[in-house]
């Protein structure tokens, strides 16, 4: 049995929100054994996969990204990065390569690079639905040959099997497509002989970077030291600290159960977890236990299209338009919709047509159960969602007009009941995306669908 | 009369993946977490009623040791769908911050 610690950094929760370089630096100049940073999520929605754009600014990315590699290549450690470009699709991670190539240029660095694609083909991916590979989650959009053919993107959602090739095949900075958050900082502490209990917390807590801290004023580093027993989590940045409140509601967020968390594999069971104040900044965690699973899956992410979206934002502060709001805007989508089929010729089943009423219910719309406590105005956000950008915007156009000038009884003559901030009125959104897959699929070799390839830069 | 925001340190909603949304509730104290327990209104009744999760689908944890309340139900409109609103699941959490409390006791105060 090892007694080697293995000590890891989370550079920040998302590679594109940053982190101090003091913390950085402090942490990797004292004796670390490797760099993680996670740079993607499903949080901010299907756009991000099914178009294949990467989140947030280029240029910070770069900035981030010159700093973890700076820092990892002085101190002779890995830097592993997952879910490159937010997404993890095939277009995210050759976005991620094109940074990390640029900067081994611009800044005469010279390692070996892996990259571990995940986007899976789709013709793949129908041969394992037929092969019975697929299984939905509860809850699942229906996922048939159908919609794999009609959709944009899949990714699959690498466990640590793949980052670990790529580690002991000599990779100094590793790449991953869509990843495991927790895979990014399992899987060289479970090569070094690191208990997958240990591996796999200490991963779940530093997956948010300084997010288990007691009080985050921005986003920064985490530390975690793993041996055979536990790990102790602590943040570089000394105005920060962990506490045992803080490390231990951390396994809360953004997790349907506190106490499991299911990773390909096995699952993680921390209800008989014991948290350890070391001192006023750092926790010891101990007494986790993994569960390994007989199959060994990993999660389906995938995106479709829906249409093109034009949105436009109206204020509207008449008492008199106010008191029948509901009748009003009924009235005013029969007129919209017959204009829109007279002069486009499309009918209300081919587009979709919202408004989104704040100020009464446009948060949580139908669910809201205050939606009779309307104020003194309204803000409306009109959305258009079509089969193509030009007919959403023409669309919108005739809302927009329309909108403005229908008629209530109260007031005769010509009136106009939108307030628009701007001119024009409206803007067309982009295309618009769904997630499509909320499913696991059984694999027989961990590796499978990830493929690897490296470069010496 | 006691809301539930004056017996905790914070309440927030947020999508657990795309499709599910989770609910924490933070306490300041025990005797709070046990006079919100004891007046029976955060309840997984309650989830089903405000947010139209089927029973049987709301995951309902008492966290005792960390002075919380989860719960996790299906998401209403998965994320970034059409008919979403919240994108992030981060303001669900909304009509919860104001329930009343039924406790003449104060429970503010440990």
């Amino acid at each position: 049995m090892s007694t080697k610690k293995v000590k890891a950094i989370a550079a920040t929760g998302n590679l594109s929100t940053g982190f101090r370089e003091e913390s950085l630096c402090r942490a990797a100049r004292g004796a670390a054994d490797f760099i993680g940073c996670d740079a993607g999520s499903t949080d901010s929605g299907p756009y991000y996969l099914g178009s294949g754009s990467a989140r947030g600014a280029r240029e910070v990315t770069k900035h981030n990204t010159s700093l973890i590699l700076r820092e990892a290549l002085q101190a002779e450690i890995p830097a592993i990065i997952g879910t490159a470009g937010y997404a993890g699709g095939r277009p995210h991670l050759q976005w991620m390569l094109d940074i990390v190539r640029e900067l081994a240029r611009e800044n005469h660095w010279h390692f070996r690079l892996a990259a571990i694609d995940s986007e899976i083909d789709k013709e793949d991916l129908v041969k394992a639905l037929h092969a019975g590979e697929i299984t939905p989650l509860d809850p699942a959009p229906q996922l048939n040959e159908a919609v794999i053919r009609g959709a944009e993107r899949f990714v699959g959602m690498m466990g640590v099997e793949p980052f670990q090739r790529a580690l002991g095949a000599g990779a100094q900075v590793v790449i991953g497509g869509r990843a495991s958050d927790v895979a990014i900082y399992a899987a060289l502490p479970l090569l070094r002989g690191i208990p997958k209990h240990v591996a796999y917390h200490a991963g779940k807590i530093l997956e948010c970077g300084a997010a288990s801290v007691a009080q985050r004023m921005y986003p920064d580093c985490l530390t975690a030291e793993m041996d055979q027993e536990g790990f102790t989590a602590e943040p570089p940045n000394p105005e920060m600290r962990c506490t045992v409140q803080s490390v231990a509601s951390h396994t809360l967020y953004e997790n349907g159960d506190p106490y499991l968390l299911v990773e390909s594999g096995g699952m993680l069971d921390t209800s008989g977890t014991q948290y350890q104040a070391v001192n006023d900044r750092a926790v010891r965690v101990t007494g986790s236990r993994w569960v390994p699973f007989d199959m060994y899956t990993v999660r389906l992410e995938g995106a479709a299209l829906v249409g093109y979206r034009s949105v436009a934002f109206a204020g509207v502060r008449d008492p008199l338009v106010l008191r029948q709001l509901d009748s009003y805007l009924e009235d005013l989508r029969r007129v919209i919709e017959k204009k829109v089929s007279d002069s486009l010729g499309w009918k209300r089943e081919q587009y979709v047509l919202s408004w989104r009423v704040y100020g009464r219910n446009g948060t949580l719309g139908a669910l809201e159960p205050e939606k009779e406590n309307i104020g003194h105005e309204v803000g409306l956000l009109i959305d258009i969602v079509a089969p193509t950008q030009a007919l959403a915007a023409g669309i919108l156009s005739i809302v927009a007009h329309t909108g403005l000038h229908h008629p209530i009884p109260e007031h005769e003559g010509l009136i106009s009941n939108f307030a628009f901030p701007f001119s024009p009125p409206g803007m067309d959104a982009g295309p618009v995306y769904r997630f499509c897959a909320n499913h696991v699929w059984r694999l027989s070799d961990p590796l499978g669908p990830f493929a690897m390839t490296m470069e010496d830069l | 009369m006691t809301e539930l925001w004056q017996l905790t340190k914070l309440i927030r909603s947020k999508n657990a993946g795309p499709f599910k949304l989770t609910f924490d509730i933070m306490f300041r104290n025990a005797k709070g977490l046990r006079a919100v327990l004891k007046s029976g209104r955060l309840s997984a009744e309650l989830f089903c009623q405000l947010y139209g999760a089927p029973l049987d689908k709301v995951q309902f944890f008492v966290l005792e040791p960390l002075l919380a309340i989860k719960v996790t139900i299906p998401r209403p409109v998965f994320s970034g769908d059409l008919n979403d609103n919240d994108v992030y699941g981060g303001q669900f959490h909304g009509p919860l911050v104001r329930l009343v409390i039924e406790s003449t006791e104060s429970c503010t105060r440990e």
